[in-house]
């Protein structure tokens, strides 16, 4: 048995849950005469909707069929190799179960080694060997074409990436170091490092040919016949491939500074795993391959040991997983059918709600509020929007015809929402006002009707208390903006019955949403976390730490804006509302900044000026501004920071808000644009050991978001 | 309004390779709609010249409708082998005639003027769709004696046509076939049918009919070339005791997809389309169903009467060899010899198979083949017997044609 067969079967003791996929090797002559071929197909028994993946044992059968094919390339009885995947998948890369469970260096080290020794041998047959991107390809399903002569492209492919950069790894079986020497590496920065930190974007089958990766494109109909038509001409001399001369010089050293330009913009060196790619890419340069897969090796073994990637497999399974089961919802069998919304109000926000509904649930959707010119600009606001997606191509006029005769005002709630199932109110944030216009909707509404709140800080059971049937009161929390971030907050007010909350998930659902369900308590999730972590920062600089002081301190963990940018995106006025919301329900904890206050008195919409290009702090607002002599560190302002937040979900999932610390990470990855790298936040809070020093104990088992003790 | 006939002619036609039946074949894991789809988008590569915008029709032909086969399959294959969505589709149906009767079911319509140029095609994939699936007989077949039970069974028709001519015999019949193995074997060897076949990628996930994995089909299963009248004679007659229909004397089960593209000539030379034969004409004609082997020989005379041409002016033949017996049944009423070289020069269905439905193109592929070969034959007939008592004949003429030099 090779040294590397050994390493493969001991990795797979290890692993003893893997979705094998087998590696079959047929055979048959090309067309036209061009001979004597072995086509490996990948493929691991399931169906499409289990992508195929290689783990350790899938490596050896892989390596084991190249010994096969090795072979007769060496006695002359083949005149090339190909390999392919099953129906609609090529390969989706390393099975990340198996990376999850790694606890030793070694075995980490023994991954990187293990893909590249088994796919380095495809460039070192004796006859070209050729790659048929026929479906999806991710990651090592990408890498092992790579190591081909050639590769083909299906026009029909959807998703082509190599996302180990997203994740928290590099692409480390190859990636980094063949795909810039194949397409340069202004083309290679731009897959591995800008669209993977571009969640994660997926290439298409025409820009994988576009870009150079593949020699030739056809379409799905017949894409491995054509690929193998193809082959032939290449076999026989017929068909020359040129490739471009790729820029070996300043063009090299300028893509690798653009990416990490890239990379800073997005987890502000926050996380290793892009840097780590970077440094591959610019070793790249001089083409010398082994090196390259060495420090491939290296880097994918540091990276695995190392708490980002743990915590970014976490968040992705979060959203892939939990974020379409949400815990503690009830059986959606329970759901009642949503045929017609409501919504009361007719502002910007509501008006919004009505797209959002009108396009996922395509069922009427009735606007009302207190004028006809109010209602007149609500479906005005929808139409437009429609005619927009029509503009760009997103729907088709019937389409359009559709969704705008399904908008409708009118100002009598009685006419609009009589036959209503779900009606969902964005007025004012006020308790009376909110209560009186659940009144009028009861007094109108079919007894079944939903009535959902889209508050961001009211107590939805207090809202529900003096209506007849509170039980059918759900909060429906969205972010803004609301077509943009996936989070749906789902509020269980103390009286919600089963069937409402249901009926409420099963529409979170259509509606595309990743819905969690969330105790009735102040300001719910997102906003307390980002409302507690923005106190502390505005605390320590009303003590006296200078704003760029207080704003570098959280720089570390990579958010996607630092908190003062936050604030003004948010508006001033609505994070002074929130916060003055909270410091009454927990004033030991909440504090209202007096000089938040006089910069909403000032009528400031933020703190800084962009007139040089990057923001400065306003000289209007630093005259306001009032600070006291306590001047911290960087660590101290980011320790305080840290401890209140970690203090925060501690209480809240004390108090039950949520049903785990998952739903936290979740809420501020789906909700708030908190990173993978952070895991959300707990994993984070964890691994630099501020939960121990906070709460005495971790929020997530060791090997959860971690390596396994 | 004055309306004037216009020429019709076979632009081009192309094939899948056949495969056998069941779960051994190379298209056990192959779709119908597939096969017909991968034909067509041939056709359409073959033949750049031709926008397909253009196309007035996908006239498709399967004997079994259903699943993969059924959801006027002219039209989803249409949409499949992505021509514009403006080109309409319709299915076919006449048994083994399908292809056949899609061919002159498009012509008509070229003819007439309602269409410039038309694919006709057909399908049958017997492993997915066995023969007699989901069929519902009418009892009144047999309780008013409409016909004979043994009308139903293909194989039992040939012993019955045995029967007719007694002096068709067993030993004529496998003779018949090992030269039809050996004219295939020949042609392959010649390069004369490869030709015309698109290449198949098939996939195989049961070990035990082979290798697993993707594969690449680029030639007919079902040949057994080297067949010797030892071989033959030793075979079961499985349609009667002491019969003489074999395996080895008739096509076997199998699947496999043609496509063809018919136009008007006018078309055909303005779209630089290359003209490989000229209608001349068609005809379909019932028989009694105990002996549809008999279906091309008046189906022929008809044809022969409309285009006024007596036999002795065909020049080369293409008939379907369901079974051996139903060729020589032909041969013998025209007084042709068994093994005259003007009949299936390439072999016929007995090596290459017969997936119903499809071969009628197969026969106009080979013989527009042998008009380009052959320029001093001026005309040429495909022919089939069809189930239930028909027959079926096409008269070709040879664009290529010399005169009498």
């Amino acid at each position: 048995m090779s040294t590397t067969a050994e390493l493969l079967k001991q990795a797979s003791e290890l692993f003893p849950d893997e979705v094998v996929t087998s590696a079959h090797v047929r055979h048959f002559d090309l067309p036209a005469g061009a001979g004597r071929f072995a086509l490996i197909t990948l493929d691991n028994g399931h169906d499409h909707t289990k992508p195929t993946t290689f783990g350790p044992a899938s490596l050896a059968n892989l390596n084991a069929a190249i010994d096969q094919v090795e072979k007769e390339a060496a006695d002359g009885e083949i005149v090339g190799v190909g390999i392919t995947g099953k129906p609609f998948i090529f390969a989706v890369g390393a099975d990340l179960k198996g990376v999850e469970i790694l606890k030793e260096y070694e075995h980490a080290l023994a991954i990187g080694k293990g893909g590249h020794e088994v796919f380095k041998r495809l460039s070192k047959l004796a006859v070209p060997t050729f790659a048929y991107y026929n479906g999806a390809a991710m990651g090592g399903g990408v890498e092992v074409g790579l190591h081909c002569t050639y590769r083909t492209v299906s026009s029909a492919v959807p998703a082509f990436s190599l996302p180990e950069v997203f994740l928290g790894l590099v692409p480390g079986w190859g990636g980094c170091t063949l795909l810039p020497n194949l397409i340069g590496a202004d083309k290679a920065v731009s897959v591995i490092i800008e669209n993977s930190l571009n969640q994660n974007k997926q290439l298409k089958g025409k820009h994988v040919y576009e870009l150079g990766i593949a020699d030739a494109i056809f379409e799905g109909a017949d894409f491995l016949e054509q690929s193998l038509i193809w082959t032939a001409s290449v076999l026989k001399g017929e068909l020359e491939i040129e490739r471009p001369v790729i820029d070996r010089g300043e063009g090299w050293d300028q893509a690798v500074a653009k990416g990490r330009f890239i990379a800073d913009s997005k987890v502000h060196g926050a996380a290793p795993a892009a840097y780590r790619a970077l440094d591959i890419i610019a070793a790249a340069k001089n083409g010398d391959l082994q090196q390259g897969y060495d420090a491939e090796d290296k880097a994918l073994a540091d990276l695995i040991m190392g708490g980002e990637l743990r915590a970014g497999i976490y968040a992705f399974n979060l959203v892939q997983k939990r974020g379409k089961r949400p815990a503690g919802a009830p059986d959606k069998s329970l759901a009642r059918p949503v045929t017609k919304v409501g919504v009361v109000g007719a502002g910007l926000m509501a008006s919004q709600l009505a797209l959002l509904f009108l396009r996922r649930l395509e069922v009427p959707v009735v606007l009302t509020d207190i004028d006809q010119e109010r209602v007149d600009k609500g479906v005005g606001y929808v139409h437009a929007e429609i005619d927009k997606l029509l503009g760009k191509g997103r729907i088709n006029q019937d389409k359009a015809n559709r969704l705008k005769a399904l908008v409708t005002g009118v100002l009598d709630k009685a006419e609009g929402f009589a036959d209503a199932d779900f009606i969902i109110e964005a007025v004012f944030e006020e308790m009376g006002v909110k209560q009186k216009v659940f009144a009028e909707v009861e007094a109108v509404a079919p007894a079944h009707a939903i009535l959902a709140t889209n508050t961001s800080s009211l107590s939805v059971s207090e809202m529900a208390s003096k209506l007849k049937h509170p039980e059918r009161v759900v909060g429906f929390h969205f972010f803004n903006p609301v077509a943009v971030l996936p989070l749906l907050e789902i509020v269980r007010g103390e009286q919600t019955d089963d069937a409402s909350l249901a009926t409420a998930f099963g529409v979170a659902k259509k509606l595309k949403k990743t819905a969690v369900l969330v105790k009735d308590a102040p300001a719910f999730v997102v906003n307390r976390i980002l409302t507690r972590f923005m106190g502390e920062i505005q605390n320590v600089i009303d003590e006296g730490t200078p704003v760029e002081v207080a704003e570098k301190a959280v720089e570390p963990l990579g958010l996607p804006m630092s908190p003062l940018v936050l604030l003004e995106l948010v508006g001033p006025a609505i994070g002074l509302h929130v916060s003055e919301t909270l410091n009454k329900a927990f004033p030991d904890r909440f504090t209202v900044s007096p000089n938040l206050k006089a910069v909403v008195e000032a009528g400031k919409r933020g703190f800084y000026v962009y007139d040089s290009g990057k923001p400065e702090l306003d000289p209007e607002v630093a005259a306001l501004l009032k600070q006291g002599d306590t001047v911290l560190t960087e660590e101290q302002v980011r320790e305080r920071v840290l401890d209140a937040v970690a203090q925060e979900i501690g209480i809240m999932l004390d108090e039950g808000v949520v049903a785990e610390a998952q739903d936290i990470d979740l809420c501020l990855i789906t909700g708030a644009g908190w990173p993978f790298h952070l895991g959300g936040i707990t994993p984070y809070l964890d691994r630099e050991g501020v939960s121990e020093r906070v709460n005495g104990k971790r929020f997530l088992a060791q090997g959860v978001a971690s390596v396994p003790a | 309004m004055p309306r004037t006939v216009r020429d019709v002619v076979f632009v081009d036609g192309v094939r899948t390779p056949f495969g056998k039946a069941g779960p051994k074949g190379i298209y056990h894991e192959t779709r119908a709609d597939d096969l017909v789809v991968k034909a067509i988008r041939e056709l359409l590569r073959r033949n750049p010249g031709l926008d397909p915008k253009k196309i007035d029709e996908v006239a498709i032909a399967a004997t079994t409708q259903i699943g993969d086969q059924g959801l006027t399959i002219g039209r989803t294959a249409g949409i499949l082998a992505g021509l514009p969505q403006s080109v309409p589709g319709y299915s076919i149906d006449r048994m083994c005639a399908g292809a056949l009767t899609a061919v002159t079911t498009v012509a008509g319509s070229v003819a007439f003027g309602a269409y410039d140029v038309a694919i006709a095609g057909g399908v049958e994939h017997m492993g997915r769709h066995p023969m007699g699936e989901g069929v519902d007989p009418n009892p009144r077949f047999v309780s008013e004696k409409l016909v004979d039970e043994s009308a139903l069974f293909m194989g039992m028709t040939a012993e019955n046509l045995h029967d007719r001519y007694p002096q068709i015999t067993k030993l004529r019949a496998d003779e018949y076939a090992v030269r039809s193995q050996e004219k295939a074997a020949k042609a392959y060897a010649n390069g004369k049918i490869q030709a015309d076949l698109v290449p198949v990628s098939v996939r195989r996930t049961s070990p035990e009919a082979g290798e697993t994995g993707w594969g690449l089909v680029t030639a007919d299963e079902p040949m057994r070339p080297g067949t010797t009248l030892e071989n033959l004679q030793g075979l079961k007659t499985p349609f009667r005791v002491h019969g003489r229909v074999t395996a080895g004397n008739a096509a076997g089960l199998n699947d496999g997809a043609t496509a063809s593209l018919i136009a008007s000539e006018e078309f055909a030379r303005e779209n630089d389309l290359p003209v490989k034969m000229r209608l001349v004409s068609y005809s379909f004609v019932g028989v009694e169903p105990e002996v549809m082997g008999y279906g091309p020989i008046p189906a022929t005379e008809k044809a022969l009467a409309q285009a006024g041409l007596s036999i002795s002016d065909i020049g080369l033949f293409e008939i379907n060899e369901a079974f051996a017996v139903q060729v020589l049944a032909f041969l013998d009423h025209y007084g042709i010899a068994d093994d005259d070289e003007r009949v299936n020069q390439y072999g016929g269905a007995i090596a290459f198979g017969h997936p119903l439905a499809s071969s009628g193109v197969r026969l106009m592929t080979q013989l527009a083949r042998q008009f380009e070969e052959q320029p001093h034959v001026r005309y040429g007939l495909t022919t089939m017997c069809v189930g239930f008592g028909m027959g079926a004949t096409v008269i070709w003429e040879n664009p290529h044609f010399e005169g009498d030099k």
